[in-house]
């Protein structure tokens, strides 16, 4: 085990006892880049490369000498006896959907592809005020539409440490999969539809989809402005927690990150869940597909092993003295994908219009007669299908003579979403839960190629985590199990708003009953 | 019966959203359109009451949690120049553009 692979943790203690530098750890992270990554993702990655299928590829830029700087920083305070800020000397990635001042700030978007961001978001200021050493911007799918990376514009994209033939998820693939692969100890990913919660189940990590509003969005490139929620990537439940009380809190320049006080999420993490009321929902073990054949939406059970793992991890939490209440309905959860198509993409849409090659990222250098042309050909070249895609619904289904049909009946069902989780959540109610113990994913992660092109299929792998992104509740994804193939499989819990520190609590106790099992021994690809 | 987005209905998108597609890709992305449509029409069928009110997002913003906003005051931005310099094409603080589309009126 190498520096890299430590737990923010056991960095924070190493270097306070003096028995590591920071400018160790963050040599032992650039080692480990180097070791597995290959190419970063590049706008012309020209023929494929030998080694490219065996790589992770989670960059697409590394900013070595700006963490180098940063660690000599943490070093130079550590020798003259400061206090280390709670990150210190933790190396950490960055979704590229964040702006960070004097970096290629890109959205994973040829259109944002030559855009250095002037300023820096919240959430990566305070990770940096707080000692965290960034050690690059990683990959996304573009503009985080998608739930495999493989939409980004800078190729080859992520591939799955734990199988490389696989997709790490998305659309925080860079995120997940640079935490699993040991090139990061932290990373900062977004969920708008389960784009943290997905690729950590994919990849064996832990995600955090905090509360709508508790971390600020100040500095996230938006796409569902209603919907979007910065949240930490780390391998154990501890070090989410440490992450998500670093970035969490009010912030002056977001009116909608929540005034509601930030909780110590450290302070009773391992007061264990005896008495908590931990619910299942038959909605949540059935998944949603369009039927090959015919296009019909049908409904067909979870794969064995996946209900295998949430039970197994109910069964677990039973014993240490969680009551589990079965059969708890949540009927409008497979109403959350056809929600999501009109309510994300209306949003989408409206947060691209500011993308015309006028101010700031790429214009064309086709010759234009004026400048609706102008705004024309600089969209079309400098967006991927995918945004492109998600503009022309929105404005589809916003329009004046669809709206009443397609976004105010979303918006109404979205309510209907929302009511599932307070009637389960409510404590005068007739379940009173503390938590919704859930799969995270229909599926392990699939190969790479397999489902990118069928947008709708694509989406559906959000089934599961979407809800939570509706009603805006909070829910966490940790590793519960391998399947036949030895991929990772995520269990999901679910609270109500602003209850981070329980599920957490939950998340620990599970972590630490299952220490010992055979599933936590096994490595990924990439590191065996 | 699905709503179906024409060519016509397309392109008037298209226009719309500031875009330029060429005949392949047009036919490619209103075929996902449609593919998605077909998702969405899941929620034509769900009984809504009247009274079900529209949620714009999930989370309730209390008076406890929402901040209070900021006095209305403006603070000049320290170096405008570095945002000026991002635009493509820009002279003395002013972005260059092409001029807009000209119509002659009857």
């Amino acid at each position: 085990m190498e520096l890299c692979d430590l737990s923010a943790f056991e960095i924070g203690q190493l270097l306070r006892e003096k028995r590591a530098s920071a400018a160790e750890v963050l040599d032992s992270a650039l080692e480990r880049i180097q070791a597995v990554d290959g190419r970063a993702g590049v706008l012309e990655p020209g023929e494929e490369q030998a080694e490219d299928k065996q790589r992770v590829h989670a960059f697409i830029t590394l900013t070595a000498e700006r963490a180098r700087q940063k660690a000599a920083e943490v070093d130079r305070q550590l020798a003259a006896g400061e206090e280390l800020g709670p990150l210190a000397g933790v190396p950490v990635t960055v979704k590229d959907i964040f702006c960070v001042a004097g970096t290629p700030s890109t959205a994973a978007s040829r259109i944002l592809a030559n855009f250095t961001a002037p300023y820096t978001a919240t959430p990566v200021a305070r990770m940096e005020a707080a000692g965290a050493i960034m050690v690059g911007k990683v990959n996304l799918d573009e503009f985080t539409y998608g739930s495999s990376n493989e939409s980004s514009a800078f190729q080859p994209s992520p591939r799955n440490p734990w199988d490389t033939s696989r997709v790490p998820g998305g659309s925080s693939g860079g995120s997940a999969a640079s935490v699993a692969a040991g090139e990061a100890v932290l990373s900062l990913g977004t969920d708008t539809a389960g784009s943290v919660r997905q690729p950590a189940a994919f990849c064996g990590v832990v995600g955090v989809k905090p509360t709508y509003g508790r971390v600020s969005r100040f500095g996230l490139i938006a796409f569902g402005s209603s919907l979007d929620c910065p949240g930490p990537v780390a391998r154990t439940v501890r070090d989410a927690a440490l992450m998500l009380k670093v970035i969490a809190g009010a912030d002056p320049n977001d009116s909608t990150a929540a005034a509601a006080a930030v909780p110590d999420y450290l302070a009773g993490l391992e007061d264990g869940v005896r008495g908590l009321r931990i619910g299942l929902s038959p909605d949540y073990f059935k998944i949603t597909f369009p039927d090959p054949r015919t296009g019909e939406y049908t409904q067909q059970p979870l794969p064995a092993e996946i209900e295998a793992a949430v039970r197994k991890a109910a069964a677990q939490l039973a014993g240490l003295g969680v009551e589990i209440i079965e059969d708890v309905p949540m009927p409008n959860t497979r109403y959350g994908i056809p929600v999501y198509f009109v309510v994300s993409r209306v949003e989408a849409a409206s947060n691209l219009h500011r993308y015309d090659g006028v101010k700031y990222g790429y214009r064309t250098n086709d010759p234009v007669k004026d400048l609706t042309e102008l705004y024309r050909k600089s969209r079309m070249q400098g967006f991927g299908p995918q945004p492109k895609l998600r503009i022309l619904m929105g404005m589809y289904v916003s329009a004046a003579q669809y709206s009443a049909q397609y976004y105010k009946r979303a918006l109404k069902v979205r309510t209907l979403i929302r009511r599932d989780f307070d009637q389960a959540f409510d404590p005068h109610g007739k379940y009173r839960l503390d938590a919704l113990l859930t799969p995270t994913t229909p599926t392990s992660a699939f190969p790479m190629g397999a489902v990118y092109g069928d947008s709708v299929l694509m989406q559906y792998a959000d089934q599961l985590t979407v809800p939570a992104n509706h009603a805006g509740i909070p829910g966490i994804s940790v590793p519960g199990g391998l399947d036949a193939d030895g991929l990772p499989i995520g269990i999901q819990l679910l609270g109500p708003d602003f209850s981070e520190a329980t599920l957490l609590r939950i998340g620990r106790s599970f972590e630490q009953a299952t220490e010992g099992e055979e599933w936590r021994k096994a490595r990924p690809m990439v590191l065996r | 019966m699905t709503e179906q987005i024409s060519p016509e209905t397309f392109a008037h998108l298209v226009e719309l959203a500031a875009l330029d597609l060429d005949a392949d890709q047009a036919e490619y992305l209103r075929g996902e359109l449609n593919h998605q449509l077909k998702a969405i029409s899941e929620l034509a069928a769900i009984p809504l009451d009247e009274d079900v009110p529209l949620s714009s997002h999930g989370v309730l913003y209390t008076p406890e949690i929402s901040p209070e906003l900021r006095k209305d005051d403006w603070k000049p931005y320290a170096n405008p120049a570095e945002i000026i310099a991002q635009a493509p094409e820009s002279d003395q603080g002013y972005i260059i553009v092409p001029d807009i589309p000209h119509t002659t009126l009857e």
